[in-house]
């Protein structure tokens, strides 16, 4: 029965899809694999934007210590202290009931994040300086 | 003589109709706005359709009639040159895999799909002199997969289909 089969008969329909199957898992592994490895080796960023209910709060360098405070809420009444030292970004003390920001770990590699949920604060590490970060034109096709 | 008009009238109105489809997707939600370029391909739908039912270089000629169109009427050059990059390749592949009759028209289309995100951002990285845009081809082509996979299911539906003359 085998030996009936060896010869390769890749019109059959049954054949093709089983190809088409191959092929997108054989995409997926490609591309998961690809993912993990951007993800793992991605560089340091050299900056983190601050990000307000989707807003542009401001962009602060890593490369210089200092302490932002950001004021969000009705009359700034809400406070997250962004700490910027050695490189490395962390939220020092917020208002927040929760304050799972405070928890967050320094973050300094580029796309890493804090965010505060409460007062709608994102905390993103960026590439900005030399090349990248110019947005990609989003074509129209 | 006649058919060769029948022809015309039919890659017209192919055009016209691949054109409504990419206007209708721009209506659509955006499914994932965080990263520009996710998008369906619905014009794909004819452009496969018409690969598989009329040939490789009608298909040619829907699409690069469509894109000529669409940068005339909504684009500058630099948005035709994007498609350019990401149709071309796109169409040669399915048409060159189609040849090879080794997959179903939802291998071809998934193919095309992701072929079609990787030449649009093979342009972007030659145009910003950048290779940081890696992840972006990841990205575009996972979603270049899923879309080929439903473009490809469309596709295979009107080829069954659609009939005329």
């Amino acid at each position: 029965m085998d030996q009936t089969k060896e010869t390769p008969k890749p019109e059959t329909k049954k054949h093709k899809l089983r190809n088409d199957l191959i092929l997108i898992a054989a995409l997926v592994v490609v591309l998961v694999l690809a993912g993990l490895a951007f993800w793992l080796l991605r560089g340091e960023g050299d900056s983190v934007i601050v990000e307000v209910n989707g807003n542009l709060y401001g962009t602060y360098s890593l490369a210089k210590d200092q302490t932002v405070e950001i004021r969000t809420g009705e009359g700034g009444t809400e406070l997250n202290l962004l700490v910027i030292k050695d490189g490395k970004a962390f939220v020092e003390s917020a208002t927040c009931p929760g304050g799972d920001c405070t928890r967050h770990n320094p973050i300094s590699r580029e796309g890493e994040s804090i965010v505060c949920l409460p007062h709608k604060v994102v905390i993103t590490v960026k590439l900005v300086g030399g090349e990248g970060e110019k947005p990609i034109p989003d074509a129209v096709t | 003589m006649k058919k060769r008009t029948q022809k015309l009238a039919l890659l017209g109105l192919f055009t016209a109709i691949a054109m409504v489809l990419a206007w209708v997707e721009v209506l659509l939600p955006p499914l994932f706005s965080a990263v520009p370029g996710i998008k369906l391909g619905l014009p794909n739908i004819v452009i496969i359709f018409v690969l598989y039912r009329m040939g490789v270089k009608e298909a040619a000629a829907v699409s690069l009639v469509r894109m000529v169109a669409v940068a005339l009427l909504f684009g500058n050059p630099m948005t035709f040159a994007y498609s350019l990059a990401g149709g071309a390749l796109s169409l040669a592949a399915m048409a060159i895999l189609r040849r090879l009759d080794f997959f179903s028209i939802i291998g071809v289309s998934v193919a095309g799909g992701v072929l079609h995100n990787v030449g649009q951002i093979l342009l972007a990285m030659f145009v910003l002199r950048t290779a940081k845009l890696g992840y972006y081809m990841i990205i575009l082509a996972v979603t270049g997969t899923v879309a080929g996979i439903f473009i490809g299911l469309c596709g295979g539906l009107a080829v069954k289909r659609v009939k005329w003359s």
